[in-house]
């Protein structure tokens, strides 16, 4: 299967890119996606991040084609 | 009049923060004809909100801000009714006020008072309208508690930490706050004049640096300690 992953704001600065397209065998989900790229680095509990553009949590499976987007919680104002 | 002009001039709008996103919020409904705005900012004027707080000037440095906003809007428009609570609300005080409010506008700084304002605009059923900006990029969202399928704020925020990157630690571009406020204020007129489709039920979002808007669909959380 094949996915693309996507990361914004002061995500993109801490993966060090802001898009790359992932292949997999594997049944997975967003936490897994986020372990996967980012050196098996537990997914933290204030990432927010959505599946095909609807808000998603961390056991939210993934599918062929889907896009994953990764982004920080915002609340300056 | 317009009947539409007519509505907003008789409409009551709390917002809450008169910083970055506050600032063209209360610009933008002040010139939009709404009526009645009720302020609420404890902070001061400092030199260093200047970059971004565009309804503040060098000569407020050191004043309430509510009195320097006050100032502002009513060299804008001299009629406009302004209510100014120049201290933080406890939740008793934000409940009673919420009675005749339209609308509350998020324009906070942290999640406490974010959380807060949600569970009484939850709690008494008032629309919210909730902005955020930092760096290069920020989201709105529209939250009507009056209908069963809406989210709160709550759903999309689980009840996390305040974080170290707020405008005044890790900077802001001048103009995001401007983006996000306009968005903010069209927004609330949308909901006093019950007209469009709302950002109920989604969260916009804009990154600046890559010139990407995205819309993301919300969902009422089931689970949600808040709104459930």
């Amino acid at each position: 299967m094949s996915i693309i992953v996507k990361f914004f704001a002061s995500l993109r600065e801490h993966v060090g890119k802001s898009e790359l397209h992932i292949e997999s065998t594997d049944a997975l989900t967003c936490a897994k996606i986020w372990a996967q790229v980012c050196h098996e680095e537990p997914l933290p509990s204030h990432v927010l991040m959505a599946v095909n553009q609807e808000y998603a949590d961390p056991n939210t499976r993934v599918h062929e084609g889907d896009e994953i987007a990764f982004f920080p919680p915002v609340t300056g104002g | 009049m317009i009947p539409q002009a007519k509505q907003l001039k008789h409409s009551k709008v709390l917002i809450v923060g008169l910083g970055g996103l506050g600032s063209p919020v209360a610009m933008y409904l002040a010139a939009s004809g709404v009526g009645h705005l009720v302020l609420v900012d404890g902070d001061c004027v400092d030199l260093s909100n200047l970059q971004r707080q565009i309804i503040h000037e060098t000569v407020h440095i050191g004043q309430q801000k509510t009195v320097s906003a006050q100032r502002k809007l009513q060299q804008q428009v001299s009629d406009i009714h302004l209510s100014l609570i120049s201290h933080a609300l406890s939740k008793h005080m934000l409940k009673n006020m919420l009675c005749d409010i339209d609308v509350v506008v998020d324009c906070s700084d942290n999640f406490a008072t974010r959380f807060a304002l949600n569970a009484a605009c939850v709690e008494q059923k008032t629309p919210l309208v909730s902005g955020a900006a930092v760096r290069w990029g920020g989201q709105v969202a529209v939250f009507l508690p009056e209908q069963k399928q809406s989210p709160c704020y709550r759903c999309l925020y689980p009840d996390i930490e305040e974080q170290l990157e707020t405008c005044s630690h890790v900077g802001i571009l001048a103009p995001i706050v401007g983006i996000i406020g306009s968005i903010q204020a069209v927004e609330v007129v949308k909901v006093l004049l019950n007209i469009g489709t709302s950002l109920c039920g989604k969260l916009l979002t804009f990154d600046a640096y890559t010139d990407t808007w995205r819309t993301l669909k919300l969902h009422k959380d089931p689970a949600c300690p808040v709104c459930s």
